[in-house]
């Protein structure tokens, strides 16, 4: 298939290329020593006189958060929801991976690094995921002593497991709610923080924009949920953690007010967005069961070490189950796959059970679902053995469903529930926007276009505990005495007026259509063409449709109440405004990088055997979007990636 | 299906509220309950009236963010969260009662949002252990009998839901508690600060205007995590160690 669509889609510029100025060079596992030694340091003395505002609290903001302030920072925090602790870190149900390689299996730092590489499929930067890597070690021996209570083998010591695109077992977990249990950790260290006055946290307080003033982050706008009134914050330098981007389909396994709004507000103040179209597809998630479904529920990728996923060898087999024979099943992954199995990549994996459920063997309501089956794990381990170490999962299946996964076997689906794309950052994970940093699945940095499993709370950790803290004083102490704003500055002035207009708009209009009906209907749009697989044809339909629902909501949405009051269908509608223009973001990248790479899939660009064709001649590089006006033809800049240690090659599990 | 919902209307925190009726159709069995009030909203806006505010986040059952009073029990019917709870538990032609957690620590915010910052100020008075980021040894310098880990664990899981204040007829959070200062008194990382984590603790509990614990168990009946009754006993005997050894 080498007779690709050359990129003809000219509805935006070419500017200037990007180079991360801050990545040191040498040896690539001495780069992270090089840049700590080189950065800037702060004096203690001296860093209480530095505040610094973070939006989020989950893995990376509340690591980050109660890690300045332990340093000595003034830390102002804010979170939409009603407590910290419960951002949405804390739905991660699988691992943490770092390289300990306690079970003397062949694991090493450089082993991470290269399945983090490869399992991105060539398009993240090298010397960040080594960096990672590095760093993943420490957040263990961190966690541990915070009191995490992560699994543990009879002699008191760490157990780990696998989970996909990889072949040792160096994934950490607390049975399946290792979000939750490293997420309270850093919740309780910021907590400690708050209480100690070190963190002025403001809950239930969304960002709304942020304040650029002489061309450095110096604050943000913010509206108090509960009394509707916006207000000002400023500081040193801004960091956001506000999460990903996935609710944008609606459909999601991500949190139902987990939103694009701090990331795509910083973007339309200067901070480009890069890859916005490598979201990923989870193989493992709960089908959806009718329209009125509100979420998708994610099924543990840890349930692939020990269920056998297989769907019928017939079409249109409509038998339940257990009524079909061995000999008449098609274990497609251990079949496709052999020597990585059940256990393939999550981009992998989803596409090959699409495609079984495209040729019509797929089970379930509408033929959408693959078997996931652990009957032979039961008589293998024993119940007791399966329930010890997925017996959560198991009772949230048999919840949702009313069926017993014990019994029979679970059906699963793929659903969005991961973006790889996000603010680009350079190496010490600032922004184009000086004083502007991201961290955590906000920045786009280490996963290039498919997250490994176990791998985003790594991540978001090593950025909060690690990374940041150590960066974000080089910054600091660079600029030292910057000048006080207040809110007569007329960028401030500007920027709250900005928003102020905004809701008043939203309230003004006084449709027929409420909120989240828009939101279903840009998320459909985008899952039809620009989900687990997209074509040029698709994608510019969902161009030319995007800003004809963008008009239609500003002229028909409906937005009940005001905005001096706690008001959940205004806090809705304002989220939508920004997935309306993200959207188009996503598409418009998606469809300039007409190769197959990772969760990216280009039906014009595959191998023979269907799997994603790379041209890494052409797409070797991030792209980073630079926005001009809603609506309007952006700035493309490209970041080279260069591979010094580890060689593209086509990616191969078989 | 169709239903008869009496639902918790209260505009704002210190304004009177009231239970006011509405009548929903075309509820699926596999809706969750949160997915049900969704309905409810939706049609709310169209008709041009003010939808009914919840709290929810992750719908998944650990975020902790939903919980409502169905019926008179917290979560209702099922041992769940709310967001966990589905409609199949419900029959055509129900009348449903919803309202918010009651008790005097929690007010109520708006409808059925009410404010359980007093939970945050519970943990940040010692419901932690002190590991400022970077100080920490080797994972494995210090192995944890597996029970101990598991005892943690099964402690650690509390979501901070609230439903075991709600569901007391005291209004206290000693289940809340008790479940933190266990997690991190059994483990040897945690003992440095065994004494003053629960002192504090106990102590911020009572200062926020929870009611006292009378071991009436609704608390562990009610609790989506299954924190188990006897972590109330094992934190009284955390505390009156702790207090006899503060007192030598």
């Amino acid at each position: 298939m080498d007779d690709i669509l050359p990129p003809t889609y000219t509805d935006y510029s070419t500017g200037e290329p990007l180079v991360d100025t801050k990545a040191p060079g040498g040896p690539v596992a001495e780069r992270w020593d090089t840049r700590r030694f080189e950065a800037k340091l702060v004096n203690p003395a001296n860093r209480r006189k530095h505040t610094v505002i973070v939006v989020g609290t989950g893995l990376a903001g509340g690591a980050a958060g109660a890690t300045l302030a332990e340093q000595g920072y003034h830390v102002v925090q804010f979170c939409y929801q009603d407590s910290p602790r419960r951002a949405h870190s804390i739905a991660a149900q699988g691992g943490i991976n770092a390289a300990k390689n306690y079970r003397n299996d062949g694991d090493s730092i450089h082993r991470l690094f290269y399945d983090t590489v490869k399992g991105g499929d060539f398009r993240a930067r090298e010397s960040n995921v080594h960096r990672l890597a590095q760093i993943s070690v420490e957040i263990i021996d961190q966690c541990v002593a915070q009191g995490v209570p992560f699994a543990r083998e009879y002699g008191g010591l760490l157990d780990t497991r696998s989970f996909g695109g990889v072949q040792v077992s160096r994934t950490f977990y607390a049975r399946g709610q290792t979000g939750q249990q490293l997420l309270l950790g850093a919740y309780q260290a910021l907590s400690r923080q708050i209480a100690a006055g070190t963190v002025e946290m403001h809950p239930r307080t969304e960002m709304l924009d942020l304040i650029v003033v002489d061309g450095r982050a110096r604050g943000i706008v913010a509206r108090d949920l509960i009394s509707g009134k916006v207000s000002t914050y400023f500081a040193d330098a801004v960091v956001l953690a506000s999460g990903g981007y996935g609710n944008v389909f609606y459909l999601s396994t991500n949190a139902k007010n987990s939103n694009a709004t701090a990331v795509w507000r910083a973007h339309r103040r200067g901070a480009h967005f890069a890859n916005p179209c490598f979201t990923q597809i989870h193989p493992t998630c709960i089908p959806r069961s009718g329209d009125h479904q509100s979420k998708l529920t994610l099924m543990s990728e840890s349930l692939r070490n020990d269920g056998r996923i297989w769907v019928p060898k017939a079409h249109g087999d409509t038998r339940p189950p257990a009524e079909i024979p061995e000999d008449e099943r098609d274990y497609y992954l251990e079949r496709i796959y052999p020597s990585f199995g059940n256990l393939v990549p999550r981009d992998i994996a989803s596409r090959a059970a699409k495609n079984v459920c495209d040729e019509g063997r797929g089970v379930g309501p509408g033929g959408q679902g693959v078997y996931l089956d652990f009957a032979d794990a039961i008589r293998r381990l024993g119940r007791k053995a399966v329930e010890e170490k997925y017996g959560n999962l198991f009772e949230m299946y048999e919840r949702i469903t009313a069926e017993d996964p014990y019994q029979v076997p679970m059906r699963i689906y793929p659903a969005i529930h991961y973006t790889m794309g996000g603010l680009w950052v350079d190496y010490d994970l600032q922004t184009t926007v000086p004083g502007l940093f991201a961290i955590g699945e906000a920045n786009f940095s280490d996963h290039g276009a498919n997250r490994l499993g176990a791998s985003a709370l790594m991540q978001g950790l090593a950025d909060g505990y690690f990374v940041l803290p150590s960066t974000i004083n080089d910054y600091l102490a660079r600029n030292p005495h910057q000048d006080t704003v207040d809110d007569s500055h007329p960028a401030v002035a500007e920027a709250v007026a900005e928003t102020e207009d905004r809701l008043r708009l939203l309230l003004a209009v006084d449709g027929d259509r409420t909120p989240d009906s828009f939101h279903r209907e840009i998320g459909e749009l985008l899952w039809e063409h620009c989900g687990m697989a997209r074509s040029e044809v698709g994608l510019r339909k969902a161009l030319d449709r995007i800003p004809q629902i963008r008009e239609e909501f500003w002229s028909r949405i409906k937005v009940p109440g005001t905005g001096e009051e706690f008001n959940q269908s205004l806090e809705k509608a304002n989220r939508i405004v920004d997935y309306l223009e993200l959207a188009e973001l996503m598409c418009l990248d998606a469809l300039h990088r007409a190769e197959s790479c990772g969760g990216h899939f280009r039906e014009e660009s595959q191998t023979e055997g269907g799997e994603a064709e790379r041209h890494d001649e052409a797409f070797s590089y991030a792209a980073a979007w630079e926005f001009t006006a809603t609506g309007t033809a952006p700035v493309l800049h490209k970041e080279d990636l260069v591979f010094e240690y580890v060689h593209p090659t086509q990616r191969s599990y078989a | 299906m169709r239903l008869t919902l009496r639902v918790w209307r209260q505009s704002a925190a210190d304004a009177t509220g009231a239970m006011v009726t509405y009548d929903i159709d075309g509820i699926s069995e596999d809706m969750s309950f949160l997915e049900m009030l969704d309905s409810l909203n939706e049609q709310l806006i169209l008709e041009g009236d003010d939808p009914v505010a919840f709290d929810h986040d992750c719908r998944e059952g650990i975020c902790g963010a939903c919980g409502v009073v169905i019926n008179g029990d917290a979560h209702g019917p099922e041992r769940t969260t709310t967001c966990q709870l589905h409609m199949r538990h419900f029959s055509d032609g129900d009348t449903i009662d919803v309202e918010p957690w009651r008790a005097g620590a929690f007010p109520v915010v708006k409808d059925l949002v009410v404010d359980r910052s007093a939970f945050d100020r519970i943990i940040g008075a010692g419901g932690y252990i002190s590991a400022p980021t970077g100080s920490a040894p080797e994972a494995h310098a210090t192995p944890v009998p597996k029970a101990d880990a598991d005892f943690a664990f099964e402690h650690a899981e509390c979501i901070g839901c609230g439903a075991c204040v709600a569901a007391c007829p005291n209004g206290s959070a000693m289940l809340f508690t008790s479940a933190k200062v266990n997690h991190l008194n059994v483990l040897p990382q945690g003992a440095p600060e065994r004494e003053t984590r629960v002192l504090d603790m106990v102590a911020t509990m009572d200062e926020e205007g929870f009611g006292g614990c009378t071991l009436t168990g609704e608390c562990a009946t009610a609790c989506p995590k299954g924190i188990p009754l006897p972590s109330i006993t094992a934190m009284n005997k955390e505390w009156l160690r702790a207090t006899r050894k503060v007192a030598r």
